[in-house]
């Protein structure tokens, strides 16, 4: 067991302008899982396309052997010949085309160009049931969850008799059930034979199910750890990976603060909220909650227990219909009906998907800050270019936004320093309330600390916030209330001294009676 | 951040914006040669501004749309509804000329909220919405005109397109007045840069070098000035060009310096983050395709002022010299990217081509082949550039 399947020598990749991957080792044994760990930016997505072929041999430095034999791709097509497949986080799945379909997508089984539905459907069904997907072949991808799209997904690499099955960040999306089960599964392959390298920012992910782990920093190796001898020297998993990661120990993950409450800034009273396009199905359920000001009060929930569509509905009825409940801000009523109605009451609304949802990719730093509250440079309508520049300034300097000029573009900027851009335009509202949407989702280590401490800050200023988030120890971290929500319904709350995750889970997954 | 930029950097900040600048004036500089002097004999000129002016106001209002996402396959035939509404109200019904154009711009007005309400208020994509107005449209053109041409237009309404402010202050052999006008702009060019300069520097912002920005400005003075002088050598200022100036003056602001402006962008960047950032997309949307409407009429009434007459099958094809407009001078498909001045030079590349070519005597088939390649090679070296400048990760 200890051959190499894969051994990247001395892998050096430069883009115009930038060093991405700097004498970069990796060996991964035969029939292993082994995970790559790093920031945003160190260089895995780089590594990962420089051995499945995106970046074609030549255009970076250095050798890759697979299965002993020296090999060079200069596309997809011919790493996954030998068996390499690689899975994104952006699945590239056809939405409207069938499971059977989708896993044959490119590779169809076909005679003459002719298709055997009934052979294709039958070969689908027994790989979906390798990788425990009860559902039919002939449904469309898009009316499956994205826990059961990524299984389609790993269906599909199985289809092309993978070796070496690439996951970057596979649980990103997940819930903690399907995580779990993605994870089980992963242990299944190897026991096949399928050796595994995964991607994570989950890092409590990884020490459960990794049996090694490469530590990328900076474009470089920094080590690679034998998990089953860290655990035998009685190592923390974690924390050894993260002092890998940013090169120092972080003591405490989560900046301390004072708390100072003021009087209740926010309250939202029997709030519900139905399915935009079926009625009957109530996505909030009669949620009540308040927050103080200086506070900072944690939704906690699985997904699909209505945690996002909660925030969105109070942010200008962004989601939803037949939306009834009041919303108070400093005890009085106000209108929500629309955005800017919101924006106007105080409210401000981070997405958890800010790609999507908070930024204009396309534009520049400064222009998406003024988003939101373009009037405050525009006071007679017409936009002082030269204030919004000094605005998209003083926030690059006061939220270190890492970029050369505020005139540069949001879509190259990684996922951190787009997390403080978000902030920065919600903050120039001058909101009173703000809500966070999983705050830190995809972002590596060092920015959190980051974020947090900005989260911080804005409590100790006075401004009411809550954060929602499925990741615990982070709502505890940084919580000092936290909600729980399950099915729609506000299903418990407790201060965050009196919280432990096992408390919050079971409140979380608590049944309707 | 206070410091100077030098050429090189100033040049590949923005190929995607400064490229259509180079093409144009290498495109004016070949049919310039190729005809010999003709393009830019003063005739040639005038020419020029009068032959093509509707196709640019068509293309201001078009790069709007096509910045917010949409497009427009409409304009055309809205061209030829409001060319006949005005045809029908002055000779027809034999009242004033502004009633023409009153009842002109109001139909345009119609039409606009017409498509808006189908666009912005019903969800309906702008595609399937203005094709259907391309038929409507059309279709009530031929009807209000009941199938023949109307004409002539009176002499004050023929103005707006064939007439031109001359001899007001006389002048030996050339147009004093004109002369005026032109270095007025010139002046007023170079005081707006030296403002927005001296606005930069006070917000500590990088600026051009000092020589670099003195280059800059007499270049552009030297262009509009020769410009000037060959229009005053010929009949003088075209009212029509006034009035183009005045639209591009306007329009440049407003997508640049106005909140609404900056609404369209935020649209077509985002529209999902553009919406929870509190822009009121439908409000946008809608006044979007009114604001199309009322150039449409513009064109419309400038259209049949020139022709002199109202037609039914006038204004065909249009809408595709302004989408093409619009593209060539930097739009993006997508949405999101693009700018006024942008599509006046996309469109002053299609003039210039097709007047260059009608000089050398070159057939409609070969000129629709030329033009048509043009168009896709400008939008490959978008395509190529937007991928240029993205540094994969």
């Amino acid at each position: 067991m200890n051959e190499n399947i894969l051994e990247m020598r001395s892998i050096t990749k430069t883009f115009p302008g930038v060093v991405a991957l700097d004498d970069v080792n990796l060996q991964v044994r035969r029939g292993e899982i082994h995970a790559v760990c790093g920031e945003n930016g160190a260089g895995k997505s780089t590594l990962m396309k420089v051995l499945s072929g995106v970046h074609p041999a030549g255009t970076y430095e250095g050798e890759i052997h697979f299965e002993s034999k020296q090999v060079s791709f200069s596309s997809l097509n011919e790493s996954e010949a030998l068996g390499i497949v690689i899975i994104h986080q952006e699945l590239a799945l056809v939405p409207h085309l069938s499971v059977a379909e989708n896993i044959f997508l490119g590779n169809e089984k076909s005679r003459a160009g002719i298709i055997n539905w009934h052979e294709v459907n039958l070969e689908a069904a027994a790989l979906l049931d390798k990788v425990g997907l009860r559902e039919n072949p002939v449904t469309p991808v898009g009316h499956l969850g994205v826990g059961k799209q990524q299984l389609v997904e790993i269906a599909k690499a199985l289809s092309k008799n993978v070796k070496l099955l690439i996951l970057d960040e596979p649980t990103a999306a997940l819930n903690d059930d399907d995580s779990a089960h993605l994870l089980g599964l992963i242990r299944d392959l190897r026991e096949e034979g399928v050796t595994c390298i995964i991607i994570s920012h989950k890092l409590g992910e990884i020490a459960a199910v990794a049996d090694s782990t490469t530590v990328i920093r900076d474009g470089s190796t920094v080590e690679t750890i034998d998990m089953a001898e860290a655990t035998r020297n009685g190592e923390d998993l974690t924390r050894r990976i993260i002092r890998g990661m940013v090169g120092r120990d972080m003591e405490n993950m989560y900046p301390g603060r004072d708390v100072t409450l003021g009087e209740e800034v926010f309250r939202v009273e029997d709030w519900h909220v139905s399915h935009p396009t079926q009625r009957e199905r109530k996505v909030v359920d009669g949620a009540s909650l308040n927050v103080r000001a200086g506070e900072v009060v944690g939704i906690a929930g699985l997904m699909g227990a209505g945690r996002t569509e909660l925030a969105m509905s109070v942010f200008g009825k962004s989601y939803g219909r037949d939306i009834s409940g009041t919303v108070y801000m400093h005890k009085k009523p106000v209108k929500v009906d629309s955005v800017a109605d919101a924006i106007k009451a105080g409210i401000a609304y981070v997405s958890e998907d800010r790609k999507r949802y908070g930024l204009n990719l396309i534009d520049d730093i400064r222009r998406n800050i003024t988003a939101a509250a373009l009037k405050r440079v525009a006071p007679r309508g017409w936009i002082n270019d030269n204030e919004e520049i000094a605005v998209a300034e003083r926030y690059r300097t006061s939220m270190n936004i890492k970029a050369p000029t505020v005139m540069s573009v949001i879509g190259k900027l990684s996922g951190g320093n787009q997390q403080k851009v978000v902030l920065s335009k919600w903050l120039y509202t001058e909101p009173e309330l703000l809500i966070l949407d999983e705050p830190t989702r995809g972002i590596d280590v060092g920015a959190k600390y980051e974020i947090y401490s900005i989260i911080n800050k804005l409590a100790a200023s006075g401004k009411a916030i809550i954060v929602i988030s499925s990741e615990l120890p982070e709502v505890l971290g940084m919580c000092d209330r936290v909600y729980t929500l399950s099915a729609g319904r506000i299903t418990g709350q407790l201060p965050v001294e009196d919280a432990t995750q096992e408390r919050l889970m079971e409140l979380m997954t608590m049944e309707r009676d | 951040m206070t410091g100077t930029s030098n050429l090189i950097e100033l040049m590949t900040r923005n190929l995607r914006q400064s490229g259509i600048y180079i093409a144009f004036v290498f495109i004016v500089l070949l049919f310039t040669v190729l005809t010999g002097g003709t393009l830019l004999s003063p005739g040639n000129i005038t020419n020029l501004v009068l032959q093509y002016s509707y196709i640019l106001i068509l293309a201001i209002g078009m790069v709007m749309i096509i910045v917010a996402g949409h497009i427009d396959l409409s304009v055309g035939s809205v061209v030829a509804l409001t060319g006949a509404v005005a045809a029908v109200v002055v000779i027809r019904e034999g009242m004033p000329w502004w009633v023409g154009i009153i009842a002109a711009l109001i139909t345009g007005v119609l039409v606009g909220i017409w498509q808006g309400f189908w666009v912005a208020i019903v969800g309906i994509p702008a595609f399937i919405v203005t094709l259907a107005g391309m038929l409507i449209f059309r279709g009530l053109a031929m009807q209000v005109l009941d199938n023949v041409s109307l004409s002539p237009f009176p002499n004050e309404y023929r103005q707006i397109s064939g007439g031109f402010l001359n001899g007001l202050l006389g002048g030996p052999g050339y147009d004093v007045f004109t002369l005026l006008i032109f270095a007025l702009a010139a002046v007023g060019f170079g005081v707006q840069q030296w403002r927005v300069r001296m606005r930069k520097l006070e917000y500590k912002q990088p600026v051009e070098a000092l020589w670099l920005f003195a280059v800059k400005v007499l270049l552009v003075t030297a262009v509009i000035m020769a410009f000037g002088w060959q229009l005053a050598n010929a009949r003088g200022m075209p009212i029509v060009l006034i009035l183009l100036a005045a639209l591009v003056l306007i329009y440049g602001f407003v997508t640049q310096r106005t909140v609404f402006g900056r609404h369209i962008y935020a649209m077509g960047g985002n529209l999902e983050a553009a919406k929870l950032s509190g822009v009121k997309t439908k409000r946008v949307n809608f006044m979007l395709f009114v604001n199309m409407g009322v150039l449409a009429a513009i064109a419309g009434i400038v259209y049949s002022a020139r022709s002199n007459s109202a037609q039914p099958a006038a204004g065909n094809m249009f809408e595709l010299d302004a989408i093409a407009a619009a593209f060539i001078g930097g739009a993006a498909v997508t949405g999101g990217v693009g700018k006024v001045q942008g599509a006046i030079i996309g469109g002053l590349i299609m003039a210039v081509m097709s007047n260059g070519m009608q000089i050398l005597g070159i057939d409609q088939s070969t000129q629709n082949v030329v033009r048509g390649v043009v168009l896709v090679l400008a939008v490959a070296f978008d395509v190529w550039s937007k991928k240029r400048s993205s540094v994969s990760n």
